[in-house]
């Protein structure tokens, strides 16, 4: 939960930043601070979401320590960021989860899932033939109703954001918000690139993070068109290499591969000052996660027809499986907050 | 600790000794800053800064209409009252029109005006993020380009003889050091943050000031260049003020510590008396005249009383105001006699004359028959809550520094020049500003001068 010491020291730099305003063209956390003049619980955790973390107000701040003001907005964003997280959490007792996921835990749950997947795992019988080692029925019924347990959880938690940031003109459903949230624009920081460290600008996080989003949506679109192959079509997998589920699937595994690298190589070379560490075990274990799934993911695919496939099919799915079943309790749930923050920035703008 | 030998010494890590240190590298000479300040707080007075004023004759990516050399000529004519040096104004103003190439070469970026300071959109180009931001990128480019740069570097020592440097003693921490530069730009900045200094012209009224900016700004260089000969320029007594919040901290309070309510409400000294007219003028065209009335009230101090009919109309505060239900209550909470503010609100409420209130004109909301009357925006206070705001003067800069010539040398008391010595900014803004001000001005004195002085200190150091 936002603690009320996070409360308030966001509330006292908001309040000289807007006393302030030198930092107005660099994002819109600035933006619609101005629009305030007071910051509620509901304000703050809005701006907190609406802010990138990517540190060019603090570098450029007059106030930053060791100022006696003590101004620093990602890291206060950040640990309000946190905050929101549990406030939104459904279900709520689930919320202490945001503080003690680690990379260990995460592994943890996902050899569980691989046990319990191996007990219903039957040998194989033909090459490449997944379903006969877990049949399809039972992968659907598993996955469908984990699937439709985060459609609940991650719209309650959209709901709950939405509700606590203040009305939503139906005008911040518009191009700009969903472009915004699709191109990570803010992310540019008003020029071509994303800051690092003072005077440092590249655009890798960007990419870094494109990478992640978009392959993780082609996998999802890859097992799409497959469900769509074998309930529509009746075409049943394995398909082919240069089939429509294995290109998508092997193109999204490869951004699933270089994203979660790449954010992970980024993170150890970030100035330490922008973060805050309760992120930490949240950030990590979500991308090792991610990048456990597109390396069991490829290597399965590599190796369908040899013996090792209902092995490998067991250890990719339990990774999927804890990965999804952590959805809304883990890093996965920024994109939503986030989402939901540029739809009421594009309802305010709009205004 | 400090390598030598070295060309050129720039003495001050502000803007002006940051402009001066680059250009006098892409001279090709050898370069050492020596900041007084630790890195944290680099960059003097620039780092509170936002905005620099520049002439051009047709609109720019930034600006709009034109902005003639004319016009900004007469505009610093205007504001010091003729107390300049025309010649090297116009070379600032002229000059002032390459200031954002040159700004966004070295990698920094230019905005628009930021909202709320719309009337500068056709004389001020802003620094993204303000001037903090604009000096990371100098210090970025002056890292690239292989200028050395020394933090807690003090200068303790100026050996001066014949008009020419000759040695220049350093304290940085605890380890003493000496260098001997074939040239030097002093930009050191004025001297508003030495409380003894302020106290020698001010007396003990100095102990109640605020200093808005840094305070490394004690005028140690300004103060030995003097004592070894060179001539000053501008008021040794004068300094620019405002009034800002009085619970500010005692240095680098910067721009949060403004108040923007005083023409909304009245203001009360200590005893509960009005002593000036609040509504004379927009607010923008009158803080700075602030600054002094309130530090020449008792115990400089003063407050300024607003009630509810003035929340939201102006900047918010970053300390909040002190409120109360009624005018007595709020005379409790500032430490002021209730009656006597009683007895002031209600002398100000009953001279009231009926108007058509609008902050955005200078309305016809005057009061009649008070000394001293109040000529626009004069409304009763009369609607709780009623907010106080505690006001002190808040120094911004001296106006004392060092004479020079178009080239940015040094003039000693005999009148000539100095051989090696050169001035950029704060340090010899007042033979162009010698009183009052005009929004970024100081930026572009301290960058067209920043450049003259590296230039000319470079050239010379490898002719």
């Amino acid at each position: 939960m936002l603690s009320p010491e996070t409360l308030a020291q966001g509330q006292h730099v908001m309040t000289v930043c807007n006393a302030c305003r030198y930092c107005e063209a660099y994002c819109p956390v600035f933006q619609a601070m101005e629009n305030r003049t007071s910051f509620a619980k509901g304000d703050i955790l809005y701006l907190a979401n609406l802010c990138h973390n990517c540190g060019e107000c603090l570098y450029a701040c007059q106030y930053a320590p060791p100022h006696e003001f003590g101004i620093n907005v990602p890291r206060v964003l950040a640990e309000a960021r946190l905050g929101s997280y549990e406030e939104y959490c459904w279900p709520a007792f689930m919320s202490g989860m945001f503080r003690r996921s680690g990379v260990g835990s995460s592994i943890a749950l996902a050899v569980v899932s691989m046990l319990v997947l191996r007990l219903i795992a039957r040998p194989a019988t033909a090459a490449g033939d997944f379903y006969a080692v877990i049949p399809h029925d039972v992968m659907v019924g598993i996955f469908g109703s984990v699937g439709l347990f985060l459609v609940v959880a991650l719209a309650i938690g959209f709901r709950r954001a939405t509700r606590s940031f203040g009305p939503i003109a139906a005008s911040g459903f518009s191009r700009t918000a969903v472009r915004d949230v699709l191109t990570l624009r803010h992310l540019h920081s008003s020029g071509p690139d994303c800051t690092s460290d003072v005077e440092v600008r590249t655009p890798w996080r960007r990419y870094f993070h494109h990478c992640t989003f978009y392959g993780f949506a082609l996998c999802f679109a890859s097992t799409t068109v497959a469900a769509v192959y074998h309930v529509v079509f009746g075409w049943r997998a394995p398909y082919a290499y240069a089939s429509a589920p294995v290109l998508l699937g092997t193109a999204g595994g490869l951004g699933l591969l270089i994203g979660p690298l790449g954010l992970l190589a980024l993170r150890r070379r970030r100035d330490p000052a922008l973060s805050d560490p309760a992120h930490a075990g949240l950030d990590v274990s979500f991308i090792v996660m991610l990048l456990m799934t597109s390396v069991t993911g490829l290597l399965l695919l590599a190796l369908r027809d040899g013996r090792t496939m209902p092995l490998l099919l067991v250890v990719h799915l339990g990774f999927v499986l804890s990965l999804f079943l952590m959805l809304p309790y883990g890093k996965f749930v920024h994109g939503i907050y986030r989402a939901a923050a540029l739809l009421k920035f594009s309802s305010e703008a709009n205004r | 600790m400090i390598a030598p030998p070295v060309d050129v010494a720039v003495l001050g890590g502000g803007n002006a000794g940051l402009c001066a240190a680059l250009a006098a590298r892409q001279r090709g000479a050898t370069v050492v800053v020596l900041e007084g300040a630790p890195k944290e707080f680099r960059g003097g007075n620039s780092r509170h800064t936002r905005n620099l004023r520049s002439m051009h004759d047709a609109p720019t990516d930034l600006l709009v209409d034109a902005y003639t050399e004319d016009e900004f000529v007469t505009d610093l004519m205007r504001v010091t009252g003729g107390h300049t040096d025309e010649a090297l104004a116009r070379r600032v103003v002229r000059e002032s029109a390459s200031c954002p190439a040159w700004i966004r070469s070295f990698g920094a970026r230019l905005q628009p005006p930021l909202k709320g300071t719309l009337h500068l959109d056709r004389t001020n180009v802003f620094f993204l993020g303000g001037g903090k931001a604009l000096m990371n990128s100098y210090y970025g480019a002056a890292e690239r380009m292989g200028i050395a740069v020394h933090y807690n570097a003090q200068v303790t020592a100026l050996d001066v003889a014949d008009g020419g440097i000759r040695s220049i003693s350093i304290r940085q921490h605890d380890r003493v050091s000496r260098i001997s530069p074939k040239t030097v730009v002093l930009a050191a900045g004025g001297f508003e943050s030495n409380l003894e200094w302020l106290k020698e012209i001010w007396g003990d009224a100095a102990n109640n000031f605020i200093i808005r900016g840094t305070p490394y700004n004690t005028g140690a260089v300004l103060r030995l260049m003097l004592d070894a000969g060179a001539q000053p320029a501008g008021d040794a007594s004068q300094f620019h003020a405002v009034a800002i919040d009085a619970r500010a901290p005692k240095f680098d309070g910067g721009i949060v510590t403004r108040l923007d309510c005083v023409s909304l409400g009245i203001v009360v000294n200590r005893h509960g008396d009005r002593f000036y007219d609040e509504g004379e003028d927009f607010w923008p065209k009158r803080y700075a005249i602030w600054g002094r009335l309130v530090a020449q009230q008792p115990d400089q101090i003063a407050y300024s009383i607003i009630d509810a009919k003035s929340a939201g109309l102006f900047m918010p505060s970053v300390f909040p105001p002190k409120a109360a239900p009624t005018i007595a209550g709020l005379a409790r909470q500032l430490e002021l006699s209730p009656e006597a503010l009683e007895r002031t609100v209600a002398a100000f409420n009953h001279a009231v004359q009926p108007g058509s209130f609008d902050h955005g004109v200078l309305d016809d909301c005057r009061t009649a028959g008070l000394v001293p009357e109040k000529t626009h925006w004069a409304r009763p206070i009369d609607t709780p809550p009623f907010w106080g705001y505690p006001l002190r003067p808040g120094i911004t800069f001296t106006y004392l520094g060092l004479k020079v010539d178009e080239r940015a040398r040094v003039l000693m008391r005999n009148g000539e020049p100095s051989t090696n010595i050169y001035a950029a900014g704060e340090i010899m803004a007042g033979n162009i500003l010698g009183q009052g001000y005009v929004a970024g001005v100081g930026m572009t004195i301290g960058t067209v001068f920043g450049r003259i002085a590296g230039a000319e200190a470079g050239a010379r150091a490898v002719a």
